[in-house]
């Protein structure tokens, strides 16, 4: 039986016919999971709309989602999802970009792309050429950066509060009471890679930092005086044996809040 | 004085402002963020040109949390809990989107009894959701007393997540692979008596003194009308593309779980405004009554959760008696279970219309990018052509037709 998940009744050769309506703006068929995924050439997308909509029926665009994947040589996937009422079917037409490449709108096809290309620009820093309104739309007033990207620490680099001087909310570089904490559950014989507190220490320097080494000493260094151990007379005995049994010194205040707040090398 | 009637004499042409009169300037002004009709942290800012308003720009995201951000630092499991809190009011609807869309990718099966026991929760989450929605929509438009009979409903619906889930609100009871765990028989002959009873008296009672009422059907019939073509370009879903006579249920022409196997009709509107939209809503409630019945019925004794040990875990009576149990337990909940790569879109039909889920899995314990499609987002955007036009006191009015809640729109 399988999965529940929403079922789609497959319509005979529709990849064939849809392949045939795109033509040659068609780069890559993905036919995964029964679900339709059709990879166009970026500048022929408002085109290729076009004709999903009026020859193949596809009414609706339901979403436009962003995807980072920060290998590719055009890292970010715009995935369209559209959706046909009346022959109740969805397929997926994606295409690539990266920072600088623009994807033309397709806001005068669906206007409800208007806030959906806002939304992948806000989050992923996708220019999308022909929107007249591509401000920002989740994210605050003057916010910088792309959340989404997957370079974007998930703590963001600022934090506000309300300033009680300033009477207002203020921003500020974020600190963290405890460091950012990230698990990684990877089965060790599936290919993960611990390196547990101290264990980088054994492995060989990293290339371009060497450390020094200690020159050669000329003589062997010997101790045949009391002199030459650099140690002192002998404290008071008796002393020595009470303070063995006095309480602990208490600890050195530099040892306070170690393992605290790290706040440098985020922001 | 004299010199200003000598003025007053040389113009006449009303086309040309006199000196007298004073050139009317637009109004700009800010609906909300805090404003009890805005459902939530919405903020307008509508130019008025006297009390119609001719623009309207919706700001949203103050309530942004970055939701879809932190899924993606969690184990699949691990990040079902904030789908609660997307759309608070109806949590079981964008839950059911997330488990299906994981199962979709690991094409797990799911027990009969679980599948039943997901519609049944499901659209006891539709009518809480439209109790609420219908009631907020009466008192923005000036009813109060229906809002406090629907709140009761609401409150029972309430009570009865609690003793499915143990959590009124955010339940996390749908699992991959089922539910959390199985209902006593006491609570399904309560929700059965419920239905029977005291739901449908509340409602049809509340309902009434709003459906014919005159100042109710003044302040809704023919406001915002929506054409059947502008509802599909805009991207609506749900009650709105409903609303505006289209006859599209993705629970009738994409049927998940056991939505093939009940029998219900699906509403739809004659003059596609708010009206329309609110009496979709009031029918769909009726129709959730009835698939709840048919729940209760056909729902099968048995598993309520797959037996797919690397997906869902163990019982704890078993975790005692069986060292493999304890094991996968172990592993569920550290490292949690892989998803094979792939992306699937996932809709369901939420009480507020299409709520998908676009899960892209690479292979990990993680999602890769998971992608939440709100129902509010298209449906908001909608704003400035709906309104256009429109007197200031609609916006309310067009506000609650729309059904908006700012923890799935600005997620």
């Amino acid at each position: 039986m399988g999965h529940s998940a929403p079922k789609i009744a497959t319509i005979e050769g529709i990849t064939q016919e849809i392949e045939a309506i795109l033509g040659s703006m068609l780069v890559e068929t993905v036919d995964h999971a029964d679900e339709l995924s059709f990879t166009v050439l970026r500048d022929a997308l408002p085109q290729a709309m076009t004709l999903l909509r009026d020859r193949a029926q596809y009414q609706q665009l339901m979403e436009i989602a962003g995807v980072d994947y920060p290998d590719r040589p055009e890292r970010f996937e715009v995935a369209y999802h559209l959706l046909s009422v009346t022959r109740n079917h969805r397929i997926r037409v994606k295409v690539s970009t990266d920072e600088d490449l623009p994807v033309p709108t397709v806001t005068h096809i669906w206007p409800v792309a208007g806030w959906l290309e806002r939304e992948v620009f806000d989050m992923y820093g996708v220019v999308f050429e022909g929107n007249t309104d591509l401000r920002r739309i989740l994210t605050d007033y003057g916010f910088k950066g792309h959340p989404q990207r997957k370079d974007f620490p998930l703590t963001g680099y600022v934090e506000l509060r309300y300033s009680e001087e300033d009477k207002r909310v203020v921003y500020e570089p974020v600190k963290l009471a405890q460091d950012f904490r990230s698990f990684d559950f990877m089965s060790p014989w599936e290919g993960a890679e611990y390196i547990l507190p101290g264990d980088e220490k054994a492995k060989g320097e990293a290339p371009g930092a060497p450390t020094p080494s200690a020159p050669a000493a000329s003589t062997p260094k010997t101790t045949e005086k009391k002199a030459d151990t650099g140690a002192g007379e002998a404290a008071n005995k008796a002393s020595q044996v009470k303070s063995a049994d006095a309480p602990a010194k208490p600890a050195s205040a530099t040892d306070e809040g170690k393992g605290a707040a790290k706040p440098e090398d985020k922001a | 004085m004299s010199d200003y009637l000598e003025k007053l004499d040389h113009h006449t042409d009303a086309a040309d402002p006199t000196y007298g009169d004073t050139e009317i300037q637009n109004y700009t002004i800010n609906f909300g963020p805090q404003h009890p009709a805005a459902h939530g942290v919405l903020r307008l800012v509508m130019e008025l040109e006297g009390e119609i308003v001719e623009r309207c720009d919706p700001h949203v995201g103050l309530l942004h949390r970055g939701t879809e951000k932190l899924i993606e630092y969690k184990t699949y499991l691990q990040a079902l809990p904030y789908f609660d809190r997307l759309d608070y009011c109806s949590p079981l609807g964008m839950e059911h989107s997330y488990v299906l869309a994981i199962e979709k990718l690991l094409n797990l099966e799911v027990p009969l009894r679980a599948q039943y026991l997901r519609v049944f929760f499901a659209e006891l989450t539709r009518i809480c959701n439209h109790m609420l929605n219908l009631g907020s929509h009466v008192m923005d438009v000036g009813a109060m007393t229906p809002n406090l009979w629907l709140f009761e409903i609401r409150e029972d619906c309430l009570n009865f997540f609690e003793r499915a889930s143990g959590a009124r609100m955010h339940s996390a009871y749908f699992r991959p692979g089922g539910v959390h765990q199985d209902v006593p028989l006491k609570l399904l002959t309560d929700i059965a008596d419920w239905l029977d009873g005291r739901l449908p008296r509340l409602f049809e009672d509340a309902i009434s003194l709003v459906a014919d009422n005159r100042i109710f059907k003044q302040r809704n019939v023919d406001i915002a009308i929506v054409s059947k073509e502008d509802a599909l370009k805009w991207g609506f879903s749900g009650p709105m593309l409903r609303g505006s006579g289209i006859a599209w249920d993705i629970r009738k022409a994409q049927p998940y779980d056991v939505y093939d196997r009940v029998d219900f009709d699906v509403p739809v509107g004659t003059q596609y405004d708010c009206y329309d939209r609110f009496m979709v809503r009031v029918e769909e409630v009726r129709q959730s009554v009835r698939i709840m019945k048919q729940c209760l019925n056909d729902m099968p004794e048995g598993a309520i959760a797959s037996f797919d040990r690397k997906v869902s875990p163990p019982k704890r009576g078993e975790m005692k008696r069986s060292m493999e149990a304890l094991i996968h337990h172990f592993k569920l909940y550290t490292e949690g279970f892989h998803v094979p790569a792939g992306e699937v879109y996932v809709a369901t039909e939420s009480p507020k219309g299409e709520f998908g889920v676009y899960l892209v899995a690479d292979g990990s314990n993680k999602p890769y990018r998971c992608k939440i499609r709100p129902t509010a987002f298209s449906h908001l955007q909608a704003m400035d052509f709906m309104m256009k036009g429109h007197m200031l006191a609609d916006v309310t009015a067009v506000l609650g037709s729309m059904d908006i809640v700012f923890g799935e729109c600005d997620r």
